[in-house]
């Protein structure tokens, strides 16, 4: 991909919330543990959602940094998918600073945020494409 | 053909820029009314005409006038002679889809399904860290544009014939003079809105290998790589030889490639590479950073770095004035070819050898030597040496301007158009072609010969999508076709992969 600053945070914005949203709304369930109720399940998934989209856009100026150092002006597909990594646990620090006792599973939290990781990633890679035609040739803007 | 061509076409409307419909309907030419025309033909034109069927546009409603049967051919063409047969892979990457605006599924997407292997997917995934890009194989990419044609009706639009010229039309729109190939009464069409994508007009070759050529009738043992050179390889099949091959963009490293696997094959070749600019290291450039560069070659996947096509590069382009422009396609494009293992590895396995030999200069005298081949001499940095050939092969790409073109050459003189600091058309961030317009009318340029512009990778399949998603959205401020919003979009492409008509 070869995102513009603007349209990478457009894209973090819109795809995370949206795409992560209704991904979290359908995989919540399948995820938590059998002793927690739903209602404090989605409260923890959603926070992390915002967590990700929010927190996001400080992670966007810093790859939006490091890819000036490229000739090419762009963000291999791999650099999309692991940078998942890194924010994995910055959220995993927001969500404990945020939650305060409501401590989120382990195993939930980390099927949650690498599913929705990777969910997210594959639209941005092809089928937002369908919806939005101009969207690669705007480095990643909607408007 | 031509004489009678004048005398139809009366010498008043020719010397006139501007006609009215009382000239036309006077002259006795059959005349078509038609919203759209789209000159070439090629596969400018069919990005073009592919975007407008999708924008709900009819193919009643479009005029295709070419010369080629299929959009592809003139491209096959040239990409055989340039040595890159169907089997082989393009220099495009796996979303520069040709026969979708979409890109999805990509190329490589799609040669993973047909093949059932995720060899493609796993290059795409880590491309260009541990693994080169992925490129499509010529067929799949001529394969896709054969069923897209079909679906989309290309043959209810398409008239073959040649394009003499195109007026203004004092009432609005244009006049588009066309002789058809079949038979030889002219046709006008009357239309509003004219697109051009006439690609490159011929091949020119380096000025001293022209008059080589010209001065000692050589015509089989100089060749320019993008002329059907095919008996070059085909002697040294036969027999021993030695070619020196001009050039070190794209085109020379396929060129090299072919001779140095000929020779690793057993056959006695020694290849003369000789370079105008040699380029030992990292190109820093004063806006752009620095371009990987060794060997003589500057290398960078593509034509152009990758956020020239829809990143940041492309709106640094966009903003600038027209000489900023010119400075900063120069830096970023120019000449470079793709850093692929198998031909960097292969150039040192053979220098090592001795089979491939550099060369750094300026070329002074080019004569043929009795029993020696062709002589070529050369003012290098140690001073003058003298090298002997049996074949030289102009690898220095397809650089004519629209000065080659008659049609384009008419619509700068008459129609408005100008021209820009490369000498090709001026076109504006909607490609259209400035100083053209007739009020309601507009003509409209994609390709080769918009190169110098607002945008950058004009020559490419994936600058070919975006010049036609400008121009069909301008077209539908304008009245024409629809602008496709995300559920047309989406319904267009449920359509396209189920190989519905749109």
């Amino acid at each position: 991909m070869t995102p513009t600053l603007w349209g990478r945070i457009q894209s973090r914005l819109l795809l995370v919330l949206i795409v992560g949203g209704t991904w979290t709304l359908l995989v919540t369930p399948f995820i938590k543990p059998f002793s927690a109720s739903i209602s404090s399940a989605y409260f923890l998934t959603f926070v992390a959602v915002l967590i990700v989209t929010f927190v996001g856009v400080i992670w966007e100026l810093i790859y939006h940094g490091l890819q000036q150092t490229r000739w090419e002006k762009d963000w291999p597909t791999l650099f999309g998918l692991l940078t998942g990594i890194p924010e994995f646990f910055t959220t995993a620090f927001w969500l404990a600073v945020m939650t305060g006792d409501r401590v989120i599973p382990p195993l939930t939290f980390f099927l949650h945020f690498f599913s929705t990781w990777i969910v997210v990633w594959l639209f941005a890679n092809g089928p937002i494409r369908i919806l939005f035609p101009r969207w690669r040739f705007n480095g990643g803007r909607f408007t | 053909m031509s004489g009678q061509f004048v005398d139809q076409l009366r010498q008043d409307m020719i010397d006139q820029a501007v006609w009215n419909d009382q000239l036309v309907q006077q002259s006795g030419i059959q005349l078509i009314d038609t919203p759209f025309v789209t000159v070439g033909g090629g596969i400018g034109s069919f990005t073009v005409v592919d975007y407008l069927r999708l924008a709900g546009v009819h193919t009643s409603q479009i005029t295709v006038l070419g010369n080629q049967d299929k959009p592809y051919a003139t491209y096959k063409a040239l990409a055989n002679n340039s040595q890159i047969p169907d089997y082989e892979r393009l220099r495009s990457d796996a979303g520069s889809v040709l026969d979708s605006p979409w890109g999805f599924p990509s190329y490589a997407f799609r040669e993973a399904a047909a093949t059932k292997k995720l060899g493609p997917l796993w290059t795409v995934l880590t491309e260009p860290i541990f693994s080169e890009y992925y490129t499509p194989q010529a067929a799949q990419v001529y394969q896709s544009v054969e069923r897209e044609i079909a679906r989309i009706g290309w043959y209810e639009m398409l008239k073959l014939g040649q394009v003499r010229m195109i007026r203004r039309r004092a009432e609005g729109g244009y006049f588009v003079v066309f002789t058809p190939k079949d038979h030889n009464a002219r046709i006008i069409y009357r239309t509003r809105f004219v697109h051009v994508a006439v690609g490159y007009p011929g091949i020119k070759m380096l000025q001293d290998l022209q008059e080589y050529k010209v001065k000692h009738k050589d015509l089989s043992r100089v060749v320019n790589a993008y002329e059907d050179h095919s008996q070059i390889y085909s002697a040294l099949a036969q027999r021993p030889g030695r070619v020196l091959v001009r050039g070190s963009g794209i085109v020379a490293s396929r060129v090299l490639q072919r001779l140095l696997d000929q020779h690793e094959s057993g056959r006695p070749i020694q290849v003369l590479h000789l370079f105008r600019n040699y380029v030992a290291g990292p190109q820093k450039t004063p806006s752009a950073g620095t371009r990987t560069g060794k060997n003589g070659f500057a290398y960078q996947a593509f034509n152009y770095p990758k956020a020239a096509w829809g990143g940041q590069l492309k709106d640094q382009l966009l903003n600038l004035h027209e000489q900023g422009r010119a400075d900063l396609i120069r830096q970023t494009g120019g000449t470079n070819t793709a850093p692929r293992a198998s031909w960097t590895d292969q150039l040192h396995r053979c220098q090592q050898q001795g089979s491939y030999v550099q060369l750094i200069g300026q070329v002074k005298d080019i004569h043929p030597v009795e029993g020696q081949g062709i002589r070529t001499v050369v003012e290098g940095p140690n001073g003058q040496i003298s090298v002997d050939a049996d074949f030289i092969i102009d690898a220095t790409g397809l650089e004519a301007g629209v000065d080659r073109d008659r049609l384009l050459t008419d619509l700068i003189n008459s129609g408005g158009a100008r021209k820009n600091t490369f000498g090709r058309l001026q076109v504006t961030p909607n490609f259209e072609v400035e100083g053209a317009g007739t009020g309601v009318g507009k003509v409209y340029a994609s390709g080769a010969m918009t190169l110098g512009g607002p945008y950058a990778p004009v020559d490419s399949f994936l600058g070919l999508q975006y010049a036609a998603q400008q121009i069909v959205d301008d077209l539908a401020a304008n009245g024409f076709g629809q602008r496709m919003g995300p559920l047309r979009s989406m319904s267009q492409w449920f359509k396209w992969l189920r190989n519905q008509q749109p």
